[in-house]
């Protein structure tokens, strides 16, 4: 299968599952309630949130012109390659032979004039690309990195955590040897040689970021396991005839969601600044902010200097991670049983 | 039917010499030793003691639910004439909400927080039952209208913390009764609650079992809801059976020195300004316990033998069973 056609799907197939979880959401009075406290504390927060989401969501979406209309004869590449929403909002030529600061009309060195000139509002980097155009894009990365991640942490942590504090005893002495000789090895480290060994690539770098974040929430739930496991609902199940599996899934697990949810928002932001720390080892993902402001970075010591690349990709980090943050300092507030009965 | 009815006493739930260790200090220690009881179809069974004299641990007993590591050393335990203790998990998983029941002491905890009351009873409904979804709650808002709920419909979509205290002792006793249980019990059903709805729940209780011809073990230290709802009462100490019987016998006419105290002690007996009389000591802990009586070092009348040989079955009457040297003494004096 074609990759866009892939990424169409799996856009499709999360934007179903997205209306789903919110209708769904509507009708409980919880989650409702939850969700109109999390809008009223937050709501530029959040609002920021869901603009990068759609802009990584229409980024997703992405088919393949039958003549190519814009493609002129030298840009010949761009013939046949299937073009997202995002890269459908600039002209299908619009890079630039080098260097062109933002709204330039003449490129920075050799004074050339621009093919596209007044247009670039953020300028172009070394290969002549769009900036506004390469961080719009790098925003899919961003939430790709995160949310791949977190698929990878949350049911692992979940699987590990709950079997070691529901079964206990060698199970548990077994599971908690992993996670201290995980958490005793130094995570860069360990990274790096999960990135060699795997190689370099979205799904491997996610892989590897997974194995070495699971630890943390393994552990909370593994502790909020051991408490439920006593509490006298899940006796009460019990007494009702309910069998240990079923008691599980119906009673420890639901009873974790707000610890998964609040992890899962303080988790998502580290992980995009992982993936910059993998970029800047030279071991990130193509196309990420990382990687922007990897190469950014020396074009500082140009003169003069070529400022709005390391700006753009930033800034965009910037906003994203504070955005997150935000909503998950909201999340927790709202969620957390200890706080979540003042709030409905 | 006319062969049951032949049968002067059903029991529901029979335990024969029940002995549950915990291990205590680095020994195992029975918390629970050599228990016997009966309940009979339709009957209440009391049992009466302070905490942490096993009464919790008989009932989690015989539901085969005794927590590690605790261990059931020894005895039967038969609910429904099912041998508990040698039924295969399925089974015994059958036996758990369809012939037996529990309700606990704290409604605070025991409904799940995160799903609606209507959510809980429906499950336990569709546990022992091959019903759809939609007859399982029609079900589950009957059981809300049985058990006093009021608006039963709209608080099948209620959460526990929605529900006061009464109410949710309320939805524990619909989740138990889901199945027609032959037999409920009820661990300190009311201690949580407030006078008022403890009275209410008391004239709940009571009134379900009229309707369906239930059973009940009721796990209490209150003899006041004693007097209120139990037909027999059995009065245990530090892990045994004290006295049995029925309990107009047994509170009426105690002859157990720790029944005597017990009673004696209860502020409704005492006149304004009086000090209440007490039992003198505390109960000692499981590793403490005296290898004659148990109540032996508490006791005011021990003699000789208390402390030493522990007590057999003194029959009183045909109905009513004291575990007592001086009883025994005592009546064998009397006709020799």
């Amino acid at each position: 299968m074609e990759p866009h056609v892939l990424s169409n799907l799996i856009t499709a197939a999360l934007a179903i599952l997205l209306a789903a979880a919110l209708l769904r959401a509507r009708r409980d009075p919880l989650w409702r309630g939850a969700g109109r406290e999390l809008a009223r504390r937050r709501p530029i927060a959040v609002s920021v949130v869901a603009l990068y989401v759609l802009i990584a969501g229409l980024d997703s979406i992405a088919w393949v012109d039958g003549h190519a209309p814009g493609a002129k004869a030298e840009s010949g590449t761009l013939q046949g390659q299937a073009r997202s929403v995002i890269d459908r909002l600039f002209p299908a030529d619009f890079q630039e032979r080098s260097y062109s600061a933002p709204l330039a009309t003449h490129e920075l060195y050799g004074e050339e004039p621009l093919l596209h000139p007044g247009k670039h509002l953020l300028g172009t980097n070394m290969i002549g690309q769009d900036v506004l155009h390469l961080t719009l894009k790098g925003a899919r990365v961003a939430l790709v990195i995160g949310g791949l991640t977190s698929a990878i942490v949350i049911p692992l942590a979940l699987l590990v955590g709950v079997s070691a504090g529901w079964v206990g005893g060698r199970l548990d002495d077994a599971v908690f040897f992993v996670m201290s000789t995980l958490a005793s090895m130094p995570t860069l480290l360990l990274l790096i040689a999960l990135i060699m060994a795997l190689g370099t690539g979205t799904t491997q770098v996610c892989l590897a970021l997974g194995i070495t974040g699971w630890v943390g929430l393994a552990r909370l739930v593994r502790a909020e396991t051991f408490k439920i496991r006593e509490l006298d609902y899940v006796q009460a199940a019990r007494v009702l005839g309910t069998s240990e599996l079923r008691i599980v899934w119906r009673h420890v697990v639901p009873n974790l969601m707000h610890l998964v949810l609040i992890t899962f928002a303080l988790l998502f932001s580290g992980l995009v600044l992982s993936e910059v720390m993998l970029s800047w080892l030279g071991i990130g993902i193509d196309g990420s902010w990382g990687r922007m402001i990897d190469q950014a970075r020396s074009e500082l010591s140009r003169e003069p200097v070529i400022w709005w690349n390391l700006l753009a990709s930033s800034t965009a980090l910037f906003i994203l991670i504070l955005a997150v943050n935000q909503v998950a300092d909201a999340v927790r507030d709202v969620l957390d049983p200890r706080t979540a009965l003042e709030a409905l | 039917m006319s062969e049951a009815r032949a049968r002067a006493r059903e029991l529901v739930l029979e335990v024969r010499d029940l002995s549950t260790s915990f291990p205590i200090d680095g020994a195992r220690r029975r918390v629970v030793d050599r228990v016997s009881l009966e309940v009979a179809a339709g009957e209440t069974l009391a049992l009466v003691g302070e905490s942490g004299c096993g009464k919790s641990v008989t009932a989690l007993s015989a539901m085969r639910l005794v927590p590690k590591p605790g261990l059931v050393e020894s005895g039967t335990i038969r609910i429904g004439g099912k041998d508990v203790r040698t039924l295969p998990v399925t089974e015994m998983r059958r036996v758990r909400g369809n012939d037996v029941s529990m309700i606990f002491q704290e409604p605070m905890t025991s409904l799940n927080p995160v799903q609606t009351c209507g959510a809980q009873v429906v499950e336990g409904i569709r546990l022992h039952h091959r019903v759809s979804n939609a007859e399982a709650r029609r079900q589950a808002g009957a059981l809300f209208s049985q058990v006093g709920i009021p608006d039963a419909e709209a608080r099948l979509d209620a959460y526990p913390h929605q529900l006061s205290g009464g109410m949710r002792q309320r939805v524990m006793i619909a989740m138990a009764l889901a199945s027609r249980p032959r037999l409920l019990i009820a661990d300190e059903p009311t201690t949580a609650l407030d006078v008022t709805i403890q009275a209410q729940i008391l004239e709940l209780l009571r009134s379900l079992q009229r309707d369906l011809g239930m059973a009940i073990l009721l796990i209490t230290h209150d003899v006041g809801i004693v007097n209120e709802l139990a037909d027999r009462v059995a009065v245990m100490y530090a892990g045994r059976i004290a006295e049995e019987g029925p309990r107009r016998d047994v509170l009426g006419a105690p002859r157990h020195p720790y029944t005597q105290g017990l009673l004696r002690s209860l502020p409704g007996r005492a006149a304004p300004g009086e000090r209440l009389e007490e039992i003198p000591g505390v109960v000692p802990p499981p590793s403490q316990w005296p290898s004659g009586c148990r109540f032996s070092n508490r006791c005011p009348i021990a003699f000789e033998p208390c402390d030493s040989i522990e007590p057999e079955r003194t029959a009183v009457s045909a109905v009513h069973g004291v575990w007592c040297h001086a009883v025994a003494r005592d009546l064998g004096a009397s006709e020799p």
